[in-house]
């Protein structure tokens, strides 16, 4: 399942290429975009099919309900621009005009998290997945690499509803075999075994887990890591469960708020099923600011090193 | 056709006392438009969605979503439902939610609307469609001039200039009155022709209480192959005379002895 060779690959390509490969076979798919498309790479499926390409300008909230529209006839509406502008913007349009009567619209954000980098705060969104997983009839998800993205563009193009899919600015460490990883919707993705600390994860930050899990490991402490791409409806539950019972300690970690995100799902499951005290490791209630990327990760202590740090803290106080 | 929009008026006044809810002042000053839409323009599929002539059915988006009670109305009175299920307007379960939604599969409602100003975005979308599969449908939008404060509608009405929507129609209610007041004194739009003049519209101005006026103006626009907007200047509570222009009946519902004023003097 997992890839043996480095290769460092970008999530957004993966989008863009997905896109045009999909549009090639359905006519019905349509995408829109807010003048952002060369970076959330919409443009390559503007390039190939011109007249099913609607930019909207920098107008979110008229791109939403166009969306909606397009959407009320039968065609399937990818809609892009950054996680930012793509959720808070136009909050309203997405509840009432998409998800409200359940249209099926597919919004794929880029640019999620602390990691957006140099433009600081105002573009920084560690809220999204919060307010998207609170509106009903939402599926959310969170891909890992470059080629998972390739399969949940797929998977969401082929199920019927509104969707949100958070995707990262950075290029990311090809993490799952292209051949041998198949994207499942209801499973969390066990990516390591261990026996002492259950550490849940989603998207960018998967890879800087597996690295903190090497790290832990190099002290004896055995990490299992559990990737859960889909965090609503929160399909992983049954296998967080089942793997926090076996070790007794859950660990969460996201480029995101610690409020409403994935550590908000891990822990209101446990809370029903298995109280666990559960750590959340994101960034706290606070806005970003400006930095390099690895500079910000470091500084949200979300890197591998800076989470080997707080997860051996919290192990050896418990 | 008279007599069809008193029984419009009329169901109006019953569904919202009966729900003791509603949006009455609105409701009343669209009535015309509506009644003129359904029955002289647009073309109405003989039965909702199971029917060959469905697919090529003109769409319509209530973007002013309060005055769901007349477009309920009229739908029934069209036989899109029975005109019985009007009374359970706004109650626990009912298909005729206070604002329109899909969501109950209700017969003739294309879209949910409700929260101001997304509608012509909507339709803006349905439009595209509609062209994208080489449908000869009209889409036809009907907006509050309240609702035109809203930032979003400006966007779309500068969407479909950019896309050059000849198959989109918008309506105006201008009745001048909003929730707060006259629209003049919470947040003037005027001038609003030269506005949407000036994003690209070609706009006609008419009585919208006179059918015929709105008649003329929608197969102008409709022939014209032009962007076109109407403002139909109406009067709030229109057919009422304790209610006409009276922004205090924007959301209220009339009592016992109201109710009987006003259906009296609509018998009259």
């Amino acid at each position: 399942m997992l890839k043996k060779d480095l290769e460092i690959k970008s999530p957004r390509n993966a989008y863009g290429e997905t896109l045009v490969e999909l549009g090639a076979k359905n006519t019905d798919i349509v995408v829109l975009d807010a003048d952002l498309s060369c970076s959330t790479q919409t443009c390559k499926f503007q390039k190939a099919y011109p007249e099913r390409f609607f930019n909207s300008g920098i107008a979110e909230q008229d791109m939403m309900c166009t969306a909606a529209g397009l959407a009320t006839e039968g065609k399937i509406p990818f809609v892009s621009t950054f996680a930012m502008f793509a959720t808070a913007r136009c909050l309203d349009q997405i509840r009432n005009s998409i998800c409200y009567p359940k249209l099926n619209v597919k919004i794929v954000a880029t640019h999620g998290g602390i990691t957006v980098g140099e433009d600081g705060a105002s573009h920084q969104a560690l809220e999204d997945i919060s307010y998207m997983r609170s509106i009903p009839n939402m599926t959310v998800i969170v891909p890992a690499d470059y080629n998972e993205v390739k399969q949940v563009i797929k998977y969401v193009s082929e199920i019927q509803g509104p969707v949100y899919v958070r995707l990262a600015r950075t290029n990311l460490k090809t993490i799952f075999d292209e051949n041998k990883y198949v994207f499942n919707p209801n499973k969390a993705v066990k990516v390591r075994e261990g026996n002492d600390v259950t550490i849940i994860t989603n998207g960018e930050t998967l890879g800087e887990v597996l690295d903190c899990a090497q790290l832990l490991q190099n002290d004896g402490i055995s990490a299992e890591v559990l990737h859960t791409p889909v965090i609503k409806p929160f399909t992983a539950a049954g296998d967080v469960i089942e793997s926090v019972k076996k070790t007794g300690v859950a660990v969460t970690v996201e480029n995101h708020s610690v409020i409403g995100g994935l550590g908000s799902a891990v822990c209101e499951t446990l809370s029903e099923n298995l109280p666990t005290r559960v750590l959340r490791i994101g960034t706290p209630d606070c806005f970003g600011q400006s930095g390099e990327q690895r500079e910000l990760m470091d500084f949200y202590g979300l890197t591998g090193e800076k989470l080997y740090q707080t997860i051996s803290k919290y192990l050896g106080k418990k | 056709m008279e007599n069809f929009n008193k029984e419009v008026r009329y169901d109006i006044l019953k569904m919202i006392h009966a729900a003791k809810s509603g949006h009455p002042g609105g409701s009343l000053s669209c009535v015309e438009i509506l009644s003129v839409l359904y029955n002289k323009i647009m073309t109405v599929p003989s039965l909702w969605k199971k029917s060959p002539d469905f697919i090529s059915r003109d769409r319509f988006v209530l973007s002013k979503g309060h005055a769901s009670a007349a477009l309920y109305s009229v739908l029934a009175r069209r036989g899109f439902f029975s005109t019985q299920e009007l009374m359970t307007f706004r109650k626990l379960g009912t298909r005729l939610q206070g604002h329109p939604s899909t969501r109950t599969n209700l017969e003739g409602i294309e879209v949910s609307t409700g929260s101001l100003g997304q509608g012509l975005s909507i339709a803006v979308g349905i439009a595209l469609a509609l062209k994208l599969s080489n449908n000869p449908a009209y889409v036809y939008v009907l907006l509050g001039d309240g609702e035109m404060q809203e930032g979003s509608v400006w966007e779309a009405l500068m969407s479909a200039s950019h896309k050059k929507l000849d198959n989109l129609i918008i309506v105006i209610d201008k009745n001048n009155l909003q929730i707060d007041g006259d629209t003049s004194e919470v947040k003037t739009l005027e001038p609003l022709d030269k506005k949407l003049e000036a994003f690209g519209w070609s706009v006609k101005s008419v009585d919208g209480h006179n059918e015929d006026e709105l008649e003329k103006a929608f197969m102008q626009a409709r022939e014209s192959k032009k962007l076109c907007a109407i403002i139909a200047n109406t009067i709030k509570g229109k057919g009422v005379s304790f209610m006409e222009d009276a922004a205090g009946w924007h959301g209220k519902a009339p009592n016992d002895e109201e109710l009987r004023r006003a259906l009296e003097e609509l018998n009259a």
